[in-house]
């Protein structure tokens, strides 16, 4: 029974750096390969879930179920032509797919999967490494990943590429921003940038009695900052660039955007970085906000054992194939944004929420250290936000029917160099037919 | 010499050599990636220094900031693929003289005064955690750090002025702008504008598009 | 340094699985040669040229860099800040506040200078 409650402790930032050689090797293997396969079932998941919801089978004719259908995507990839373009700078058209490939996988190394357990012999936790400062570790290798974009839109020598480059970092830089600013409030509820050290700090709630038994509310991050979460749900989707936000590869407007000109496994490493994007996002929000690999209360409450062992791998990967589904799901039930909206919604929404939010949960929790009643302030606080939310309510549908007329003043009257750039007239004579030699006579016969 | 001093020099090697190959290299966007090769070194050093958090702080602000900034402005001018042979300046010989006089005065004032400053590296481990430097940065160096915000807002300032022709005035106007040379009209910039741009270069008389189809055509 | 042996070591797989896949595409693929293949694709057309000496962007992509920087050199305070929070008591509150507030004065004058816009 003691052995059982030992194991249930979770590791903490002392657990790490005293596995051997060949534990780290196994866990590094073990992390690659999960990556690996994570994607390959990722992509048949996704076709799949989206086949059913679109009322359609989706692939079922590799494997049982389809399910070998992205493993021979990816052989099929590899025995494509492998086209490098003419006139593309060589080194940095093959360092593009490197970079954005290989730090994507480097971010999952400090996810938590579970506590400590034993391997051979040796107590180990269940986590390739941990750092005091690890949560900064995704973020670094997110900020590598957009030389991916950068260095292939480039390199590639289309203009196509080029602008889904430029657009794809500047969609990822800004929602960094918000990210990194939806972290704040778990670290100083936390009080450690270690996520294994997070993870414990969500392990318990605050306890109440109800009926001569204790309950424990849920003590995860998204329900106590419940802002900090949406705000980090909306980053996620602006990162992974996946739909809704997917405007660096909206076919109809950029081609495939960065890698355009991208062919056989260099493409594949920009697609496998892309859904191990995806994985390491939503191992990354359940780690900060949804108590990470510890059981969800409902089980612990009844199954005082569900943290013991090799059980949190369970829910670890429960957690995660939610998020997965969560993105699965939204590509088959919204429409694209436009590029406006999207940086509108980062810049003018998500960032000014965030800092509000952190500023107001600052406050709250400094009075609550001076031992001062927060009570009033959080109905102060309420109050000022429905005001705000109302005022921009209004600001918005003011500024809207203002906007309107001024709209349709600026396309009857075409600016040839709008903004700096040499714009064709949107009403162009030979759309009507006139000026292209072939269809005057049905213009003027409308005209007639 | 131990481990730590052993990793120390290989990357101050890196950092240094990436950075002459920063000024010496022919091609623009090259020479940004040399410098990212740099800064990363520089990271390195600063972690085996046991001043992890500063350590990020340097891969995520001037690797992933600064750089990418540096790559925008270079692609938001020109950037060619390949050599650029005006990379070269007149001024090789005086601004190599001046590069080695400051890096010797550098150079000697740090070994001056840090010669005998040995500390442990040992002994530092855990320092540089986020909870140590925040305590130091809100406790002892708090003039600095306010006025550090000033800076911030003095940076925004000045480049919504610089980038913002419409403000100053003083901008330069698009039709000043020296005619590069084009075998066709420049494709326009934006999403619309592409597509409209694509749309009338197919309504041109002599339908090229047809043209090119055939010569594939004949290749195949 | 132990606590980085296990990162490296998943950085060196991750960058051994890229560089080898990517030198693999290029032997294990056919070649067959065909000039208009190699030329950038444009949906079939004849590609535009690229001008010489480069095309011109929007400014808009420098300015988002640039706001880039300023907001994550704030958020590299907040996170130390965050975690050193609860030792500090209303002092390290007072200060972050007017940090935050300077910085937000700047935001406001991009917002207003009309920074935010893309159209």
């Amino acid at each position: 029974m003691s052995e059982t409650h030992v194991l249930a402790e979770g590791a903490t930032l002392n657990s790490f750096g005293h596995d051997p050689w060949w534990i780290i090797g196994l866990k590094a293997l073990v992390v690659f390969v999960f990556l690996l396969l994570t994607v390959l079932i990722t992509v048949w998941a996704e076709r799949r879930i989206i086949g059913r919801m679109q009322l359609r089978p989706g692939p079922n004719r590799a494997g049982p179920f389809g399910i070998l259908q992205a493993l021979f995507d990816g052989i099929k990839g590899a025995l494509k032509e492998d086209i490098v373009p003419r006139g593309v700078d060589k080194v940095v058209f093959f360092l593009a797919p490197i970079l954005a490939a290989a730090p994507a996988m480097v971010s999952f190394s400090v996810i938590p999967w579970g506590g400590v357990v034993s391997i051979g012999g040796h107590k180990t936790p269940l986590q390739l490494a941990d750092l005091p400062v690890a949560v900064l570790l995704p973020l670094a290798m997110a900020s590598i990943g957009v030389y991916g974009f950068v260095l292939a839109g480039w390199s590639s020598m289309s203009p196509y590429a080029l602008l889904g480059g430029l657009r794809s970092s500047a969609q990822v830089i800004s929602y960094e921003i918000a990210m990194g600013l939806s972290f704040v409030a778990v670290f100083l509820f936390s009080g450690t940038l270690s996520t294994s050290e997070i993870v414990a700090a969500q392990a318990h709630g605050t306890a109440f009695k109800v009926a001569g038994m204790t309950l424990h509310t849920p003590s995860w991050y998204a329900v106590l900052l419940l802002p900090s979460f949406i705000i980090y749900i909306f980053t996620m989707m602006g990162e992974s660039g996946r739909i809704p936000f997917d405007l660096p590869e909206g076919e109809g407007e950029l081609v495939a955007g960065y890698h355009t000109e991208y062919s056989s496994l260099k493409f594949m490493m920009f697609y496998l970085a892309e859904y191990v994007n995806m994985t390491t996002l939503s191992a990354l929000c359940t780690t900060l906000f949804l108590g990470g690999y510890r059981a969800p209360w409902p089980i612990t409450w009844f199954w005082s054992g569900a943290n013991s062992g090799w059980w949190p791998v369970l829910w670890f990967l429960i957690k995660i194939w939610m998020f997965t589904f969560f993105f699965i799901w939204l590509r088959a039930a919204l429409p694209r944004v436009r590029y406006d909206q999207l940086m509108k919604l980062g810049w003018k929404v998500l960032i000014p929420v965030s800092l509000g939010w952190i500023l107001f949960v600052s406050v709250v929790r400094a009075l609550r250290n001076e031992h001062h009643d927060v009570g009033p302030i959080m109905i102060v606080a309420a109050i000022i936000v429905v005001l705000l939310l109302i005022a921009s309510f209004l600001w918005e549908r003011v500024s809207a029917s203002e906007a309107q007329p001024e709209e349709a003043e600026a396309a009857a009257e075409q600016d040839p160099m709008a903004g700096g750039f040499p714009v064709p007239p949107l009403d162009a004579p030979h759309y009507h037919g006139v000026g292209n030699g072939r269809a005057p006579n049905s213009a003027e016969a409308t005209r007639a | 010499m131990t481990a730590a001093d052993l990793v120390i020099v290989l990357l101050g090697v890196v950092a240094v050599g990436a950075g002459v190959l920063v000024v010496a290299t022919r091609q623009l966007v090259h020479a940004a990636l040399w410098l990212v090769v740099s800064f990363g070194a520089l990271a390195g050093s600063y972690l085996v220094l046991t001043a992890e958090f500063v350590a990020w702080v340097q891969v995520l602000i001037y690797v992933g900031a600064v750089v990418v900034l540096l790559l925008f402005g270079i692609m938001l001018t020109r950037a060619p693929i390949g050599r650029s042979e005006d990379l070269d300046s007149g001024n090789r010989i005086v601004a190599l003289v001046v590069a080695v006089a400051t890096a010797g005065v550098l150079v000697t004032t740090l070994v001056r005064g840090f010669r005998s400053a040995y500390v442990p590296i040992k002994d530092r481990v855990g320092s540089g955690s986020s909870h140590t430097l925040g305590g130091s940065l809100f406790q002892t160096w708090v003039l600095p750090f306010e006025a550090l915000s000033v800076l911030l807002l003095a940076a925004l300032i000045g480049a919504i002025v610089l980038s913002r022709t419409d403000i100053g005035g003083a901008g330069p106007e698009p039709e000043e702008e020296e005619p590069e040379p084009r075998r066709r009209p420049a494709a326009p910039r934006g999403t619309v504008a592409r597509r409209l741009g694509t749309a009338r270069r197919r309504a041109t008389p002599d339908d090229e598009d047809t043209i090119v189809l055939s010569r594939v055509d004949e290749e195949i | 340094m132990n606590l980085y042996v296990p990162i490296v070591v998943l950085g060196a797989l991750a960058l051994l699985f890229a560089v080898g896949s990517v030198i693999m595409g290029s032997f294990t693929g056919p070649k067959r040669w065909n000039r208009a293949r190699l030329e950038a694709y444009e949906c079939g057309i004849e590609p535009t040229p690229q001008p010489v000496g480069g095309g011109r962007f929007p400014v808009k992509y420098y300015l988002t860099a640039m706001l880039f920087i300023v907001f994550d050199i704030e958020i590299i305070f907040l996170y130390p800040w965050a975690v050193a929070f609860d030792h500090m008591g209303l002092f390290g509150l007072v200060e972050m506040v007017l940090f935050i507030v300077t910085v937000l004065i700047a935001y406001a004058y991009v917002w207003r200078r009309g920074g935010l816009e893309w159209d």
